[in-house]
C-alpha cells in the first residue's frame, strides 16, 4: 500500500469528531468589519502603509505619470522596468526622460537574470486592488508584469486605482470571486520587505525591494 | 515526610536547561525577546471581544478542517494536480527526503536555497542533501544566522532569537569573506542580502513550508516580511513545498481568520510584507517562476494525534509561537534546551507524535500548568489539559488503555508506582489518614535533610507539628 492510501486508511479509521461546528466566516467579518464605508479606504490604506514606511502619493489619471517622475529624479533612479505592452507603463515610457532608461519585461527570465538581478532600480506595477484593513496592495502578476517586477528591483512603484479598495482580504476574493480561478500566484504586499531577526531591530530592505511608492489614482472629476 | 518524587527526566534535557540558567546573558536575551513579543501582540488586539470570537472561528475553522481531513487532503490533491503541481505523501522524514532527492537528482540539482520551513528541519533537510551532495542554504536572515553558527533554530519565527547584534558582528566577521566588525543592524541586514541574492540566482530548487493549503482551489499560501520565500518559490526553476498533513483548510475564505491569527499572534503584525498564494507552476506565456512545482505531504507521527480525538486538538496549531513567547519555562530555558525541532508549549504537545513519548517525555513535565499558553492560543489549544495527558501517558502502565502512545510508559517507575498507590489507599480511607497523619506529624524530626531537587535552593520540607485536625480540636476545646 503506498504512503498515500496507508496516510488516508489512518485517518479514515480514526473516530469521528462529535458537533464539529460548520465556520461561518462571512457572518463573523460582517459583525466585525472596521472600514467597511468606502469613504475610508483611502485613508485607511495611507495610514496602514505609511506605518511600514511607504511612501503614498495621491494622483490622478492627468498627473501620476509627473507625480512618478519627479519621485525617480529625486532618488536619482537610472533604470525603471516595466511591464511589455501595458497602457500605464507605455504612459510612463512616452515621458520619461533620457536620463531615466525605460526597461521592458519581453524575455523570460533565464534571458536576463543577472541584469535584472544587478542593473535595475526600479519597477512599476499596476495592483489589481488593495486592502483597507491591513494595507495590503493585491497584485496578481501577468505574462505581461511578472513575478520578480515586484520583487527584485530595489525600488518598487505600485499604481493603484482608488476605486479598487476592498474591506479587507474577504471583501476582496467574495466580491471578486477568487474561487473562480485562482492565478499562478497571487500576491498581498505591505511595505518593503524588511526584517527583525536581528536582536528585534527592524530593518527595511531584506531580500525584496528597500523602498515601496504606492501611487493612489483617483479618476479626474471623481473622487475615487 | 514523604521524599520528593524526581520526574525522571532525561539526563540531556536536564544538563540542557542547567546550562542555560547558568547564562545570564543569553537569559537577558530570551527574557527581552519574550517581553518584546508579548507587547506587540497585545497591542494587536486591544478588542477583547473581537480576539474572543476570533479565537473561536480560529478554532472552528481549524477543527472543521481536520474533522473532514482525508476529505480534504484528497481535494486538495486532486486541484493541485489538476493545476499542474505534483503532490507526493510521505509517512516518515526519510521519505520526505528521499522525494526531495529524486526531484533534485532528476533535475540534476546542486543548490537548494531555503525559505523558512520548520518541517524542513524536522525531517533533517539540510543534512539529508549534504549527504547525498547537494548545499542547502539558508535563506531567511535568523535561518541563515544560525546556519552560518552551525547552530539549530531557537524559535519556530525567530531563528536566532537567542543572539545579541554582538554574535551575529562576530559571526559575520569570522564566516563570510570580506566583512568586518559591524554592530549596525541595517549593515548585518545588508551583508545577508549581498549574500543571499546571489544564492537565489544560483539555485536551482527553492524549498519552502507552507502556512495554509487551501483545497477548494488547490492554493498554498505563504507569510513572509523578508521577500525570501517569494524568491524562494518564484527564482528557481523548481519549486519543493513541504508541510504536514493538518495544514490544509477547505474554503479559500477560511484564509483571512487564520492568516489574521497568525501575523497577530507570532510577531504583533496585523499583516506580513508578503501573502504568497502559489496555485501552478509557471503557466505557456509567462516569463518568470518555477517550472515545477512539488507538494511534499508529511505525515511523521501526525496521524497518531489524529486518531485520539483529545490528542487531535495539538494538530489545530498554526505555527504562531505564542505559546512559547508567553511560557514562562520557555522564557527562562529558551528553545535549545529543549533538544526538538519545535520547542516550548507546542513542542512539548507535538514532539511526542513526531519522535516517540520516549524521548520526550520529560517535555511535558517542563511546565508549570500556569496556563498561559492555552490562554493565547489564537486556535484554543487546550495545551495545558494535553499537557497533563501525556504526563498520564509517560506515567501509564504499558498493555493498558491508559498506554495509546509510541513510548508510553516510559517515565513509569516502580517506587513511584508503589508511592503513589500508597497515597491512594491512605487518601481513601479516613481510619488510614488519621494514623498516617498522626505518625507524619510526630515523627517530624525524622524528615530527611536532602529532599532531592527541592531541596537544592530551598529548605527542607517538614510536617507541622500539629494536624489541622488536632488544632481544630484545640480551638474547639478552648470555647
Amino acid at each position: 500500500m503506498s504512503a498515500r492510501d496507508q496516510i488516508l486508511q489512518r485517518l479514515r479509521s480514526s473516530p469521528k469528531a462529535l458537533n464539529t461546528v460548520v465556520p461561518d466566516v462571512a457572518r463573523w467579518y460582517d459583525a466585525h468589519r472596521a472600514y467597511a464605508d468606502p469613504a475610508q479606504h483611502v485613508q485607511r490604506l495611507r495610514q496602514a502603509l505609511e506605518a511600514v514606511k511607504t511612501e503614498v502619493l495621491e494622483v490622478t489619471d492627468d498627473n501620476w505619470v509627473s507625480a512618478l517622475l519627479d519621485v525617480a529624479a529625486a532618488k536619482g533612479l537610472r533604470q525603471i522596468l516595466i511591464g511589455q505592452g501595458t497602457a500605464h507603463g507605455e504612459a510612463l515610457a512616452q515621458k520619461a526622460s533620457a536620463g531615466l532608461q525605460i526597461v521592458r519585461y519581453e524575455q523570460p527570465i533565464e534571458a536576463w537574470q543577472t541584469r535584472l538581478f544587478d542593473g535595475i532600480d526600479a519597477s512599476l506595477t499596476l495592483a489589481r486592488g488593495a486592502l483597507a484593513q491591513t494595507g495590503s496592495l493585491i497584485l496578481w502578476p501577468t505574462p505581461a508584469e511578472p513575478r520578480l517586477m515586484s520583487l527584485v528591483p530595489s525600488l518598487h512603484f505600485v499604481l493603484l486605482d482608488a476605486n479598487t479598495i476592498h474591506a479587507d482580504l474577504l471583501a476582496a476574493m467574495t466580491a471578486e470571486h477568487w474561487t473562480d480561478g485562482m492565478p499562478t500566484n497571487a500576491l498581498l504586499i505591505c511595505g518593503p520587505s524588511k526584517t527583525a531577526d536581528i536582536q528585534q531591530t527592524l530593518a527595511y530592505g531584506a531580500h525584496g525591494p528597500r523602498e515601496l511608492v504606492v501611487l493612489i489614482r483617483h479618476r479626474v472629476g471623481g473622487a475615487a | 515526610m514523604s521524599k520528593v518524587i524526581p520526574i525522571n527526566p532525561t539526563q540531556e534535557f536536564k544538563a540542557r536547561t542547567r546550562h542555560v540558567l547558568n547564562d545570564p546573558a543569553q537569559r537577558q536575551n530570551f527574557r527581552g525577546a519574550m517581553d518584546f513579543l508579548q507587547a506587540k501582540r497585545r497591542a494587536q488586539f486591544p478588542d477583547p471581544e473581537e480576539l474572543q470570537t476570533l479565537r473561536e472561528l480560529g478554532s472552528q475553522i481549524r477543527r472543521y478542517s481536520l474533522a473532514n481531513l482525508a476529505r480534504l487532503l484528497e481535494q486538495l490533491e486532486a486541484n493541485l494536480t489538476a493545476n499542474g503541481v505534483q503532490v507526493h505523501w510521505a509517512q516518515t522524514p526519510d521519505e520526505a527526503n528521499a522525494i526531495a532527492l529524486q526531484i533534485a537528482r532528476r533535475v540534476q540539482a546542486k543548490r537548494i536555497i531555503k525559505g523558512k520551513s520548520m518541517v524542513s528541519e524536522e525531517i533533517g533537510f539540510n543534512h539529508a542533501m549534504q549527504a547525498a551532495g547537494i548545499e542547502a542554504f539558508e535563506s531567511d536572515m535568523g535561518e541563515y544566522i544560525v546556519q552560518l553558527a552551525g547552530e539549530a533554530p531557537s524559535h519556530i519565527i525567530m531563528p536566532a532569537i537567542h543572539k545579541t547584534k554582538q554574535d551575529i558582528a562576530h559571526l559575520f566577521e569570522q564566516e563570510v569573506p570580506g566583512v568586518s566588525y559591524t554592530e549596525d543592524v541595517d549593515a548585518l541586514i545588508q551583508i545577508g542580502r549581498r549574500v543571499l541574492r546571489h544564492k537565489f540566482a544560483e539555485a536551482d530548487i527553492g524549498l519552502s513550508g507552507v502556512n495554509v493549503a487551501v483545497a477548494e482551489t488547490g492554493t498554498l499560501c505563504l507569510v513572509e516580511n523578508e521577500g525570501n520565500g517569494r524568491m524562494c518559490t518564484t527564482v528557481p526553476r523548481v519549486h519543493i513545498a513541504i508541510t504536514g498533513i493538518e495544514k490544509v483548510v477547505e474554503r479559500l475564505e477560511h484564509v483571512p481568520p487564520i492568516l489574521s491569527l497568525l501575523t497577530r499572534s507570532a510577531t504583533g503584525q496585523p499583516v506580513t510584507t508578503y501573502v504568497n498564494m502559489i496555485s501552478r507552476p509557471r503557466q505557456p506565456g509567462e516569463k518568470d517562476g518555477p517550472q515545477e512545482v512539488h507538494l511534499i505531504l508529511l505525515d511523521n507521527g501526525r496521524t497518531q494525534a489524529y486518531v485520539d480525538l483529545e490528542l487531535r486538538e495539538t494538530l489545530k496549531c498554526i505555527r504562531c509561537g505564542a505559546c512559547m513567547n508567553h511560557c514562562p519555562v520557555y522564557a527562562r530555558v529558551g528553545g535549545h534546551a529543549y533538544g526538538t525541532t519545535y520547542p516550548g508549549p507546542i513542542g512539548a504537545i507535538i514532539s511526542p507524535h513526531l519522535l516517540g513519548l520516549e524521548t520526550t517525555y520529560p517535555l511535558a513535565f517542563a511546565s508549570t500548568l500556569c496556563g498561559a499558553c492555552a490562554e493565547v492560543c489564537p486556535v484554543k489549544i487546550p495545551i495545558t489539559d494535553l499537557l497533563v495527558r501525556l504526563r498520564n501517558e509517560a506515567q501509564a502502565r504499558p498493555d493498558t488503555e491508559d498506554a495509546s502512545l509510541r513510548g508510553s510508559g516510559a517515565a513509569r517507575s516502580v517506587a513511584q508506582a508503589m508511592v503513589w498507590s500508597v497515597w491512594s489507599q491512605v487518601y481513601s480511607r479516613s481510619g488510614l489518614y488519621k494514623l498516617a497523619s498522626w505518625f507524619m506529624s510526630r515523627g517530624r524530626a525524622l524528615s530527611p535533610s536532602d529532599q532531592g531537587a527541592w531541596t537544592h535552593s530551598r529548605i527542607p520540607l517538614v510536617p507541622a507539628p500539629k494536624r489541622l485536625r488536632d488544632l481544630i480540636r484545640e480551638h474547639v476545646d478552648k470555647k
